[in-house]
């Protein structure tokens, strides 16, 4: 449904995308992921004929985007980051102008009726966006995304000013709308990517730094083991225990938390809680608690993105 | 293009902006209109038309201003930029509501005309060309204001450089009379919008003029579309 191949875009002279490539199914959902400035929506932006490219070639359900726009164009739904809405309009006006902007041929009354529905603004459609709470006007943001039924949508921090309830709401929405279209979604939330995405690319200055499925990336991160341990002794000591245990990659003091006792945070590429106790049962240092600690996808974010954990998935065009 | 031309056009009235253009221009032209037809006693509405040019000047920023710059402001041109719609179309239909805009000011003239007929019998040609010239005139002042909002995000910036802009065009012919070499001074002249619409409001039609008007349209146009073009590459 979409193929993104070798995209390159350079702001003056700042490289802001560097050669990437994915390609998406129908009914897919994947979720964008990345710190400021990655290059997530500078993505978004080409994929739907917004910014123009240096190099690479985009195509939306076989059409090229660069060859023919206008059709393209008409396969994708897009919600930007801050939703494009005219204040001076009414909901219902600007929906209807939406519609004939994006030259849907849907019956145009029933079919912003039912998109209201499905997004919970039919009670406010007579009045003016500008009076709009920041929720409803991201909803009315989305539904002006649904209208004509893209295959492709592009939703770009959908949730952001919604209440819990409301979030709850419209991420069950997206996966609602998973079974019919294919999505981008883009979130500086990893809980709402991990609830709501089948699939995740994580970018950073520009690149793909890992792709896959939300499972895949959590294990990931749980190929490297944690555990916090708090033991009783002389702390440089009891560091160089640690460190000498065979499997330990990492060894973290976080400070005295009992009188002479102190918390340690250990990272292993193996399970070495027998080696760690065998290791101190031959010393006088007490072991007063071990503990393994999860990994969530957070962590599994962090740990790609500050390049401690390399990506699953680095053939991305497979994703 | 239709739904972003009704869209513009509809936007004049549902803020001030419309009803104060309108009342600015009906105004200053029921003032002169009055002084220098009425009271004066004449059919011959030549003096009004060449007296309106600065207050035309004046209005089309207002008309024009938010246009682009708004668009820019509220992020709402990323809907018009990712929809199923050309650059040169959404450029297009901007320009024409503007130039719609600027057509409903110029009833004011018939209404005049036709006050006029009560009483004598108008020229009608010379009201119907002066209206024509009008027009022209606030094609290529639409023109240019449209460009100078695409380039800013300040809907007052905008107003203010294509005021300066369009009245530095204006004033090209008192510029040139300070040119000791006559055929620049003669090509300066000739670019003056006050020097190309006066023929107009002394009742001369001349296809130069018209072409000239047209011809700087067009080019404002095309630069505003380039402009549009070249940010989708920055």
């Amino acid at each position: 449904m979409i193929k993104v191949k070798n995209l390159t875009k350079t702001y003056v002279r700042n490289k802001a995308l560097d050669n990437i490539s994915f390609s998406l199914n129908e009914g897919d959902i994947l979720g964008f992921l990345g710190p400021n400035g990655a290059g997530k929506s500078t993505t978004m932006n080409i994929i739907t004929g917004y910014l123009s490219a240096d190099s690479g070639t985009i195509e939306i359900d076989g059409t090229d985007i660069i060859e023919n726009p206008t059709l393209a164009k008409k396969k994708i739904g897009y919600l930007p980051e801050i939703p494009p809405l005219y204040n001076d309009m009414t909901v219902q006006g600007y929906l209807e102008f939406m519609f004939k902007l994006k030259k849907v041929k849907l019956p145009m009354k029933e079919h912003i009726a039912t998109i209201c529905d499905m997004v919970k603004i039919t009670d406010v459609k007579g009045r003016i966006i500008k009076y709009l709470s920041k929720g409803y006007r991201q909803r009315v943001g989305l539904a002006q995304a649904l209208l004509g039924e893209p295959p492709v949508l592009i939703l770009d921090e959908p949730t952001v000013g919604l209440d819990p309830q409301q979030i709850i709401e419209i991420r069950k929405l997206i996966r609602e709308l998973g079974k019919k279209h294919t999505v981008i979604l883009s979130s500086h939330l990893l809980s709402e990517v991990q609830a709501v995405c089948d699939k995740i690319i994580i970018i950073n200055n520009g690149k793909i730094v890992t792709s896959g499925n939300t499972d895949e990336l959590t294990a990931t991160g749980k190929a490297t083991a944690r555990m916090q341990l708090v033991i009783e002794g002389r702390m440089q000591s009891v560091y160089s225990v640690l460190e000498r245990i065979d499997g330990v990659t990492r060894v973290d003091e976080h400070g005295e938390c009992e009188k002479g006792c102190y918390e340690y945070f250990i990272e292993s590429s193996r399970d070495v809680r027998r080696l760690v106790f065998r290791a101190f049962a031959k010393t006088d240092y007490n072991i007063l608690s071990m503990k393994p600690v999860s990994v969530s996808l957070e962590d599994t974010y962090l740990d790609i993105i500050s390049g401690k954990t390399e990506g699953v998935n680095n053939n991305v065009s497979d994703i | 293009m239709s739904a972003i031309f009704k869209r513009e056009l509809c936007s004049y009235f549902t803020s001030p902006v419309g009803y104060a253009v309108l009342a600015v221009f009906m105004f200053f032209s029921g003032i002169f209109f009055w002084v220098q037809c009425l009271y004066v006693g004449t059919s011959n509405m030549s003096s009004v038309f060449q007296s309106m040019f600065f207050i035309v000047l004046f209005v089309i920023p207002l008309i024009t201003m938010r246009l682009f710059a708004e668009d820019k402001r509220q992020k709402t041109e990323q809907a018009l930029l990712t929809a199923p719609v050309s650059i040169a179309g959404i450029v297009l239909s901007k320009f024409l509501s503007a130039l719609l805009m600027f057509a409903f000011c110029l009833c004011s003239y018939i209404i005049e005309g036709i006050a006029l007929s009560f009483m004598t019998t108008p020229d009608w040609s010379v009201i119907i060309g002066n209206v024509f010239g009008m027009a022209l005139l606030g094609s290529a002042f639409c023109a240019i204001g449209i460009f100078i909002s695409s380039l800013t995000e300040s809907v007052i910036v905008a107003a203010i450089a294509s005021f300066a802009i369009n009245a530095l065009i204006s004033l090209f012919d008192t510029v040139s009379s300070t040119i000791p070499i006559a055929f620049i001074k003669n090509f300066i002249s000739s670019l003056s919008f006050q020097t190309r619409y006066g023929h107009f409001a002394l009742g001369l039609f001349s296809l130069a003029d018209v072409v000239y008007f047209v011809t700087v349209t067009f080019i404002f146009l095309f630069l505003t579309d380039r402009v549009i073009e070249r940010k989708r590459w920055a």
